[in-house]
């Protein structure tokens, strides 16, 4: 894989995500989320130690890593489900269908060049979402000391589990020459995935602990709570790297067949 | 430079192209002729590795277009059907795109895209937004983005589609200049196109090669003996037409005269001549002789047009000539 190629793909598509409305669309409604649920996760913050103060007629040391921190993390982590559909249904279906597959399948660049260069590119954008989630974050560090490090391993957490759907949704666009199809698709399989894991809190059984497993949510309550554990970062990498391979197989296979 | 054989690609259920071959010297213009759906777009997308083929080979530059696909890319610029464009991107811009694509250094790139934005006329829209061209300017930025890189084999699909006539001649003529150095193989259904600026026509009617030779070759295979059409006007009074016709017969060579029409005093004729036998002085000689009015007297050959539609009408014969 040449990088060069890599990245005059991945520019040339962060440049038609901000060309178009797409990504600041995506961009002002995610800040406009993520501001309400901290806007709300503060006030419940500021409503219960109020209460206890009263109740107990002293403040009781409460964490706002536990109060604000987690819920709105946990928050944002199912509104990316949401998003990220958008930011990759354009990603193969486009070219597809304005014929400018035609021009980067005759050029010197290998699928894998494109397939990364595209999927790095969704990834930019998703992390600029979550620079501005951060932003919000930022906010509690001017009146109060949480602790750095939970934070920024669930950032990790998130852009993490951004990056493995990203990758599967760029598999899923690259199946058809309709955005449409390519974005419900894929909102499809990150509903799937997230709900997947629900039995798994009352039942033992083998069966929902897979299910459990494939979840990508569940691998995402550890990084919530701050806790880093490789198990999770693998099944991640092996998302990222499991959507990668379907992508350029697809490119292979759907051109043999075109 | 480029070199097919026993070419042919299948799609699920058709033959696009069956078992064609055939070879392109460096610095040739063909001209791939054909009616809708014959294959000939086809064709291209596998010498450009965007398909591959059912079966046999195709060589680009010296390089298979399965087994080096990526060396064959770096050779070849393309212009597909429906020119490949990014609509919210600039003029520049997408030329200085492609060209990165084709691993062209960063040094040069502004110098080079600045060149083929010159060569194809869209200069004054360089930083205009795509999306916001007519048809005609879009094929020309196609046309830029292939030349961009300065390949040594250019493959054009329909490259005149939607241009205004002034256009279509500088582009044609572009084309003309960049043969030479380059290869350049193109498609068209606009024969006198073909006529103008190829040296070598490639004619394939539902996926079979029908013909491939030189322009001047075809001509001469298909209008066989010389036909000469001359016309004649008494100076006073009428003419006869038996008169003339036996007089036509007698000048040396002819082989057979055939009355065409009467228009008004003029009488037509159509005169067969030996085939390697120029008779025109002799029967413009014979006319002024018997004091007629040479009114006119040229050769009729067969033209591209009559030729395509031979090759590839329904009542075509089956091979004409066929691979060489
Ligand atoms: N993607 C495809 N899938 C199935 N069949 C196809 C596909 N593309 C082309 N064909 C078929 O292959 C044959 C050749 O098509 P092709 O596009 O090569 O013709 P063409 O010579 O370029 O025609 P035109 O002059 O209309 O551009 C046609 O019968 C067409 O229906
Ligand atoms: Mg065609």
């Amino acid at each position: 894989m040449n990088p060069r190629n890599t990245w005059i793909i991945c520019q040339k598509e962060l440049k038609g995500y901000f060309a178009s409305p797409i990504a600041y669309g995506l961009m002002a409604f995610f800040a406009l989320i993520c501001g309400y649920f901290f806007y709300a996760a503060v006030g419940w913050f500021v409503f219960q130690s109020t209460q206890q103060m009263m109740m107990r007629g002293g403040a009781m040391p409460m964490d706002v890593a536990d109060y604000v921190v987690r819920p709105v993390m946990g928050n944002v982590s199912v509104i990316g489900l949401f998003l990220i559909p958008m930011i990759t249904m354009r990603l193969f279906a486009e070219e597809k269908r304005a014929g400018t597959m035609e021009l980067l399948a005759t050029s010197p660049v290998r699928d894998t060049e494109i397939v990364v260069g595209k999927w790095l590119a969704a990834v930019i954008l998703y992390l600029a979402m979550l620079g501005i989630a951060a932003l919000n974050l930022a906010i509690l560090f001017l009146y109060s000391k949480p602790e750095v490090m939970p934070i920024l391993i669930s950032f990790l957490g998130l852009a993490l589990q951004g990056a493995g759907l990203l990758a599967l949704g760029a598999f899923i666009s690259n199946l058809t020459r309709n955005q449409i199809i390519a974005g419900a698709g894929t909102f499809a399989i990150c509903l799937l995935l997230w709900v997947i894991g629900w039995t798994s809190e009352y039942e033992q059984t083998t069966f929902s602990k897979v299910l459990a497993y494939i979840s990508v949510t569940t691998h995402f309550e550890n990084f919530a709570k701050g806790v880093l554990d490789t198990k999770d970062v693998i099944f991640y990498l092996s998302v990222i790297f499991f959507g990668l391979f379907l992508t350029v197989r697809s490119m292979e296979s759907l051109r043999w067949r075109a | 430079m480029i070199k097919v054989e026993g070419l042919t690609k299948r799609y699920a259920r058709n033959v696009a192209v069956d078992n064609i071959s055939f070879e392109v010297g460096k610095g040739q213009i063909v001209g791939f002729l054909g009616p809708n759906g014959a294959g000939k777009t086809t064709t291209m997308r596998v010498l450009t590795c965007f398909l591959p083929p059912t079966s046999g080979t195709a060589e680009v530059a010296g390089y298979d277009v399965v087994q080096q696909p990526m060396e064959v890319k770096k050779r070849i610029g393309y212009l597909p059907e429906t020119p490949p464009l990014y609509p919210d991107m600039e003029v520049a811009e997408y030329v200085e795109f492609v060209g990165k694509l084709k691993g062209m250094p960063t040094g040069d790139l502004a110098a080079k895209v600045a060149d083929a934005c010159e060569r194809c006329h869209i200069t004054d829209v360089r930083k205009k937004l795509i999306a916001k061209l007519s048809k005609g300017y879009k094929q020309r930025v196609g046309l830029a983005a292939a030349i961009v890189h300065n390949p040594d084999v250019l493959v054009l699909d329909e490259p005149t589609a939607g241009l205004d006539p002034e256009q279509r001649r500088e582009t044609l003529s572009l084309i003309r200049q960049l043969a030479g150095d380059h290869t350049v193989i193109l498609s068209t259904h606009i024969l006198p196109e073909v006529e103008q600026t190829c040296e070598q026509v490639i004619i394939i009617s539902k996926g079979q090669l029908k013909a491939i030779d030189t322009m001047a070759n075809l001509d001469r295979r298909l209008r066989g003996a010389e036909i000469i059409q001359v016309e004649v006007e008494a100076r006073q009074g009428t003419l006869g037409r038996d008169t003339v016709q036996q007089r036509l017969e007698q000048v040396a060579g002819v082989q057979r005269v055939t009355f065409r029409e009467a228009k008004g005093q003029r009488l037509a004729f159509d005169v067969e001549g030996t085939s390697g036998q120029n008779i025109q002085p002799d029967l413009a000689r014979t006319v002024v002789a018997a004091d007629w009015n040479l009114v006119e007297l040229h050769a009729a050959g067969l033209g591209l047009e009559e030729i395509y539609l031979q090759l590839t009408g329904a009542g075509a014969p089956a091979n004409q000539g066929g691979a060489q």
